[in-house]
């Protein structure tokens, strides 16, 4: 429909600019700043001009399709498109992009006894990780799929290993290990797909639109499922894989933190909708009881360690992990509202992390780098504004109705009561949990008489609010009406539904309801 | 009386025919393996100054000029030598390989920007480590030249390997290639015990191995009356009840070549010559011996044997999988830089040996594959090795003098990087490529179980590759920490060429993979 490659350039400007900045001189740390910023402001506009052009209403979900030969020998092929799910999420990550580039100002300082990255360095990995969190999303080639997946980890590992705090050598070993752990199997599994699809067809491939719909024999789908799923599980993570992401996050900068929970994690959850399900259908028919009973495990289990963390970023991971839990959950359920509903989740999740990760570090960078919440109270009366930022994101991640955490969360559970009443009543009850912990850490940092050290920070300044109130806006713009979000997802997800040849359970909730019911809240 | 008769009438009937050897098949080993007798001529009456000028011309115009002629021959598809040599695809594909590779090579060991006091090898081998003599030849500037007549022969003996087509000749390349490179193992300038002792395990297990190469060939000329692989193939197909022997005869023969691949349970003298050997030796021959003995692995096993192929695989399957755990757990405890690269090149024979395992085109294709992208990346790390030095000029091969390298060498420590990813197989590099290739193949074969060993092994192996990224970027540099020596343009051209290969053939694998795909399988 549209001959401008448009993705191929969309992921082509920040990598560009991630060598450019790593090639800038070293005595000028402002400038790379300044130029990543500019860049990844370029990479937004991109987005809305491709998203203003993506139509929610065609036949073909998929648009801005491309499509070129790259290793022929092995079925491969360098092929892009996005249908309304892709968009969305690579239009999250081009969102927290500028936004964590801004709100890390300052954040990394030029080799010191703490970390042994340059500025530029740090820069150029985020541009260079938003290369691929494009790709990632954009790809409709199984290989080349994994190919961002895999090569995704080298920056974050970079960021995390060069750039964090005490723990941050063994936080960036062990977050590659158990990513490597899943994408070797993801591997395998992939071959064995490759291998599958070569018997069935005579010609292997993996190519996306031609494996969906293969019809592999049911015992081998449950083998191939079980591969994928391990790696996109470690990575989203689903209890009990999420051993990793504590120490991560614990170990990362606020920032780097921000894109692994936000954007990064996603693909793991990305993952389960665009490959597992409609690639082994049979197997995730299967396999969906065990995934959803983990999911509701996760859901608990996250919100009740975070309920007992006194590390600020260790608490996030952990309440990321619960969130997680309904993503993951409304993806098996089969129904569309809870499909449609994990979405939505999707970006609120990565808008509440965001918002809580930075006004978190905001914070610690004011009292010494300190993350432990002990050493936290009454920070409302010097900063209101960051006070009240904070509350802000913690009512976004407690999904406050008017908020979109609460369509996401309200969607997911509508769709998970339509087919798993029980399952929907004890996922509802994780709910209350979270509002304890959330609560629990705004009551004991930012309320009470004033900690000692805390009496003289600064509130927040012109930088630090320019980039939380763009998240701030899209929330509550999202919150109230859902529509531009649900439009495009929603035909996505009705294909997704029909490959897994799933039904809605009576009574059905039809599409237009499910807009419009998204739209009233 | 009449048995007589007609063995004089056969004699009479077969007049005795030159030999038609073809010229022009052979051209590329001619021209290498006479080159080396001109280096001897040249080390024998040329003066002293003269000799590296004129050996260096001669190592780089004779391989480049072999280079031209294996390219010439591309299309090829014939036996010479009486059957005893086999021009075809694969094999062409292989001498080319060990050729560049070996160019790659001649330009590490032609450096003597790196160590202050000369090359990298002793001033003469001959002396007495640690004696008057050796300190007097070092003071007054010998250097060997020597080292490139063995390296010629060795790199003839290189290019025969993979194309010998019968036992005997086999035999005769594997010790053309192996005698120099004992040679080549004992010359280095520093630590030179080590590189002796080096020398020796080499040598006693290299001899070792030759002797069950040779008892295995002597049986199985016993069963199939040939030494010629064609002709032990259809031997085998036509006499299957009788493979006792057999079987015992192919542990022998592979036995033999496994050991030059260094493979669990052949494997012990890996780590000790890699260490002990003067580094660009080590570099040529991690990559080149490599590239040369698969070739040869492969030809033996797919065209002499595979109609065996059920009795041999389960065998490989064992010593496949050995290989890649054995060499990846290993490979983790060990904290000399030189030997942590020795241990993951068995890791990595482990790897390629799940391509030969497939013995289908697709595997051959891999295992090649795997091969020519492993060598080039080899060839990288070692030139990298050769240039971090310690206080003492000394190469810093101890891991803990790699940290913090990313800090005062960014851009050496990044190439080094990538190297360690490539060998790890992480995507957009070579070894990702060649890993999946082999993967492939064997699941195409149905030897999932396997890829899922080696599936783990990689992961283990990701480890000390990581580990040593970690050092150089997550690390501060300390006092001990090596610096990076600036070398002359021959290691930059091989460093160049190891890092460009490993990167193109990460992204773009199609024009090479084209190359051995239409090479197609082993004549027979």
């Amino acid at each position: 429909m549209n001959s401008f490659p448009w993705l191929t350039v969309l992921g082509l400007v920040p990598l560009v600019g991630s060598i450019v900045v790593a090639l800038l001189p070293k005595s000028r740390p402002a400038l790379a700043k300044q130029l990543a910023f500019a860049i990844s402001l370029v990479v937004l506009g991109l987005v809305v001009v491709i998203a203003l052009q993506f139509n929610g209403s065609a036949s073909e979900p998929f648009q801005f399709v491309e499509f070129h030969d790259w290793i022929p020998a092995f079925g491969v092929t360098y092929s892009l498109g996005v249908d309304g799910i892709g968009l969305v999420l690579i239009a999250l990550s081009a969102v927290l992009v500028p936004i964590t580039i801004l709100a890390g100002w300052n954040d990394v300082e030029e080799p010191n006894a703490e970390s042994v990255g340059s500025v530029k360095g740090y820069f150029a990995l985020i541009l260079a990780l938003e290369t691929l969190m494009i790709g990632v999303f954009a790809a409709t080639d199984v290989f080349l799929f994994y190919v961002f997946f895999e090569a995704m980890l080298i920056p974050i590992y970079f960021m995390i290993g060069r750039y964090g705090g005490a723990q941050r050598s063994y936080a960036a070993m062990k977050f590659l290990i158990y990513s490597l752990l899943g994408g070797l199997f993801m591997l395998a599994a992939m071959i064995g797909l490759f291998v599958a699809s070569a018997k069935i067809t005579g010609q292997g491939t993996f190519n996306w639109f031609a494996l969906v719909g293969l019809n592999i024999d049911p015992t081998t789908q449950k083998f191939l499922f079980l591969g994928f799923f391990f790696a996109f599980a470690i990575k989203a993570p689903l209890w009990p894989f999420h051993t990793w992401l504590p120490d991560a996050a614990g170990a990362s900068k606020p920032g780097t933190a921000v894109l692994l929970l936000g954007v990064l994690d996603k693909v793991g959850t990305f993952g389960m909708l665009r490959y597992c399900l409609p690639i082994f259908p049979a197997a995730s028919d299967f396999y969906a009881p065990f995934i959803i009973a983990l999911a509701v495990i996760g859901i608990f289990y996250g919100a009740f360690v975070a309920l007992g963390q006194n590390d600020l970023k260790r608490l996030f991971a952990y309440s990321s992990m619960s969130h997680f839990g309904f993503i993951i959950l409304g993806i098996f359920v089969f129904t569309s509202v809870g499909i449609s509903g994990s979405t939505v989740y999707m970006i609120a999740h990565g808008l509440s992390t965001a918002a809580l990760f930075l006004t978190a570090g905001f914070l610690m960078q004011r009292h010494k780098g300190s993350s432990l919440l002990s050493d936290y109270s009454g920070v409302n009366k010097p900063a209101p504004v960051l006070a009240g930022f904070f509350l802000f994101a913690a009512l976004a991640s407690l999904a406050l109705p008017g908020l979109v955490s609460f369509v996401g969360e309200f969607m997911v559970l509508l769709g998970t009561f339509q087919r798993y009443m029980w399952v929907g009543g004890i996922a509802t009850l994780g709910i209350v949990i979270t509002a304890a912990y959330v609560l629990r850490v705004y009551q004991k940092s930012m309320t009470g008489p004033v900690g000692s050290g805390l009496e003289d920070i600064k509130d927040l300044n012109g930088r630090e609010i320019t980039a939380l109130v763009p998240i701030v806006l899209l929330t509550i713009f999202l919150g109230l009406y859902p529509a531009p979000v649900l439009n495009v997802v929603n035909p996505a997800v009705d294909t997704v539904m029909t490959v897994i040849g799933a039904t809605n359970p009576e009574p059905t909730v039809g599409l237009s309801s499910t807009t419009s019911k998204g739209a009233q809240q | 009386m009449n048995a007589v008769a007609s063995v004089v009438r056969t004699v009479e009937a077969t007049p005795w025919v030159m030999p038609t050897l073809d010229y022009t098949l052979l051209a590329p080993i001619l021209i290498v393996l006479g080159a080396g007798v001109v280096s001897v001529l040249f080390e024998a009456f040329l003066p002293r100054s003269a000799r590296r000028p004129a050996q260096l011309t001669l190592v780089f115009v004779s391989l480049v000029a072999a280079l031209i002629a294996v390219i010439n021959l591309q299309g090829s598809r014939a036996t010479a030598g009486q059957g005893a040599l086999a021009i075809d695809g694969p094999g062409l594909i292989l001498q080319g390989t060990v050729v560049v590779i070996a160019i790659l090579g001649a330009l590490l060991m032609a450096e003597r920007g790196l160590d202050p006091s000369g090359d990298a090898f002793a001033a003469r081998a001959s002396s007495l480590p640690g004696s008057e003599d050796e300190r007097q030849f070092t003071a007054r500037g010998y250097f060997q030249t020597e080292i490139w007549a063995f390296f010629l022969f060795a790199v003839g003996g290189m290019m025969l390997f993979p194309v010998a087509n019968d036992l005997l000749m086999m035999f005769v390349a594997l010790e053309v290639m192996s005698l120099p490179l004992y040679l080549l193992a004992g010359m280095a300038r520093r630590r030179r015990l080590l590189s002796q002792e080096a020398a020796l395990k080499y040598f006693v297990l290299g001899a070792f191995s030759s002797a069950f190469f040779l008892y295995g060939a002597a049986l199985l000329y016993g069963f199939s009356g040939s030494i010629s692989f064609p002709e032990i193939a259809t031997a085998l197909s036509s006499k299957t009840g009788e493979t006792g022997l057999v079987l015992v005869a192919i542990g022998l023969v592979v036995a033999g070549l496994l050991f030059k691949i260094g493979a669990v349970p052949f494997h012990q003298w890996v780590p000790d010559v890699y260490q002990g050997a003067p580094t660009p030796v080590t570099g040529f021959m991690a990559a080149a011996v490599k590239v040369a003995a698969f070739g040869a692995l492969l030809r033996l096993l797919y065209v002499a044997l595979g109609g065996m192929r059920w009795d041999w695989t389960p065998m490989l399957w064992v010593i496949a999988a050995l290989t890649m755990l054995v060499g990846a757990i290993l490979a983790l405890t060990q904290t000399d830089m030189k030997r942590m690269i020795a241990y993951s090149s068995i890791a990595q024979a482990g790897f390629i040996l799940v391509g030969v395992i497939a013995a289908s085109p697709a595997g051959l294709a891999g295992a090649i594959f795997y091969v020519i992208a492993y060598s080039f990346t080899t060839i990288g790390v070692f030139a990298i090795i050769s240039m971090v030095r310690d206080n003492n000029n000394g190469e810093a091969t101890h891991l803990s003098k790699w940290a913090g390298l990313g800090r005062t060498s960014p851009f050496i420590a990044s190439l080094f990087a990538i190297f360690m990813l490539a060998l790890a197989g992480i995507p957009l590099t070579s070894g990702f490529i060649g890993k999946f290739s082999v993967f492939t193949a064997a699941i195409s074969a149905g030897e999932t179980w396997l890829v899922i060993v080696a599936v783990v092994a990689s992961l283990i192996a990701a480890f000390f590759y990581m580990r040593v990224v970690v050092l150089m970027f997550f690390s501060e540099p300390t006092e001990a920490t090596a610096t990076v020596e600036i070398p002359s343009v021959f290691t930059t051209i091989a460093l160049a060429a190891g890092a460009t290969v490993t990167v193109l053939l990460g992204i773009f694998p199609q024009p090479l993979l084209d190359l051995i795909l239409n090479a197609g399988v082993f004549i027979r």
